[in-house]
């Protein structure tokens, strides 16, 4: 059977891991690479690398970085964050990721999906959606969430399949670093009405929440960053504990 | 040992690359009739859609090639499903080599099947070492329907060859170079056929 996956999410700045990292024999905690090759071992299933990089030379630093992971790690990555255009898209394919994620961009300009989709397979293309519940109706945000749109969540996941994407990553802006839990209902919808995986995203904060967010929001993964980085989730525990709640992963 | 990848614009082989790197062997890319047939194992990748990848081997005449190979050749996902007789994806005639046909998931499921998935059914020197429901990473739309040459199966939906054997032909669907420790294994098997 198909397994669900735990997805650690790493930001990165100039080629290096901005937040903070706590992690357990780490010699340096801000070289992506070893952390990644960490999260490897430990049994994560996947990677997502968040470029937040600003300028220009941030970008081509994180190109390099991007293929010294693709080096080194035995695992499948994907990294977003500013992506634009298709040469960008042909470069970070080009240096070894798996997958990239788009976001503001896609928004912009809906094209783009179908753009890459046809040219580089839908399999490697993620649309990242930050949505935000305001009186019970769920409005895109872009710019990291910075930004309101007018835009419906649910509507904008089903165009965004129907142009081509392989997998969307949802977070939950009411739900994100409150530790409190994913938006399960929403992604239950979404999971429901698309026939695309969907990776949740955004309210992690114990073992329950991961095991919730696979019953009741019917995700097919699950991504999260500091219950990780700092020790506070293990991995390993958490596959242990979901797969004694009946939720098939890889141990 | 001289390890080519056939480069024929197929998507991402630098993972195919540098997971051959990790094991100690430089894996050349290469388009060149003369050194795909020179070398002592193939490697026959592909990523992305049926028809235009197809049109690239046609174009380059690889296509003609690769059926004529007399050394172990691997194909990986969308290149072991080149390697069919048909596949659904684009209606597109395959190269012949294993005796099935590709066809889609049904629309019941969630398409692609993107994750980790168990392998059975093992039955290839392909898998020494590798045991029983070990995971491999699979992202794919398209299956192989079982036939003879099917050395290990995945459950998805249905149940479907995950890996094919004809003679000197290996195919693989799952991505054994992002496929951790086991996939790695199998990559070495391959090199030590």
């Amino acid at each position: 059977m198909l397994t669900k996956r735990i997805i650690p999410c790493l930001d990165i700045k100039n080629g290096r891991t901005v937040k903070g990292v706590n992690f357990v024999d780490l010699r340096d905690a801000g070289d992506p690479v070893e952390l990644a090759k960490q999260y490897a071992d430990v049994g994560a299933d996947e990677l997502v690398f968040l470029d937040i990089s600003a300028t220009l030379e941030g970008r081509a630093t994180t190109l390099e970085m991007v293929e010294h992971v693709a080096e080194q790690v035995n695992i499948p990555f994907t990294v977003g964050g500013g992506i634009s255009s298709i040469e960008h898209v042909n470069d970070l394919l080009q240096c070894g990721a798996d997958k990239v994620s788009i976001n503001s961009s896609a928004v912009k300009r809906p094209e783009l999906i179908n753009e890459l989709s046809n040219k580089f397979g839908s399999q490697c293309i993620v649309v990242a959606i930050d949505a935000k519940q305001i009186e019970e109706q769920w409005k895109v945000h872009l710019a990291g969430g910075s930004i309101p749109t007018d835009i419906d969540l649910f509507e904008w996941a089903k165009e965004v399949e129907e142009r081509g994407a392989g997998e969307i990553l949802f977070t939950s802006m009411n739900h994100d670093g409150t530790k409190n839990g994913f938006a399960n209902k929403a992604l239950a919808k979404l999971s429901s009405a698309l026939n695309i995986p969907i990776i949740a995203s955004g309210g992690a904060g114990d073992i329950q929440h991961f095991v919730d967010t696979f019953k009741k929001g019917k995700a097919d993964a699950a991504l999260a960053a500091s219950v990780f980085h700092f020790g506070e989730i293990p991995i390993s525990e958490l596959k242990k504990e979901l797969k004694n709640n009946n939720i098939e992963v890889r141990l | 040992m001289k390890l080519v990848i056939i480069n024929y614009g197929a998507g991402n082989i630098k993972s195919i690359q540098f997971a051959f790197k990790r094991l100690g062997v430089d894996a050349v890319l290469s388009d060149s009739p003369e050194e795909i047939m020179a070398a002592d194992k193939i490697i026959f990748p592909g990523v992305g859609e049926a028809s235009s990848a197809m049109k690239m081997l046609d174009e380059s005449g690889l296509d003609k090639l690769i059926p004529t190979l007399k050394q172990p050749v691997l194909g990986i996902c969308l290149g072991m499903q080149l390697l069919c007789k048909s596949t659904e994806e684009g209606n597109t005639k395959g190269l012949g080599i294993f005796q099935t046909d590709v066809k889609r998931f049904s629309n019941d499921l969630k398409v692609p099947q993107m994750g980790w998935n168990v392998i059975k059914d093992l039955k290839s020197d392909l898998f020494s070492g590798i045991k029983e429901n070990e995971y491999m990473y699979l992202i794919h739309s398209y299956y192989a329907e079982h036939c003879e040459e099917t050395i290990a199966a995945t459950d998805y939906g249905i149940n479907y060859a995950s890996a094919l054997q004809h003679k000197n032909f290996y195919g693989v669907q799952f991505h054994p170079e992002k496929s951790s420790l086991a996939g790695e294994r199998i990559l070495q098997n391959f090199l030590e056929i």
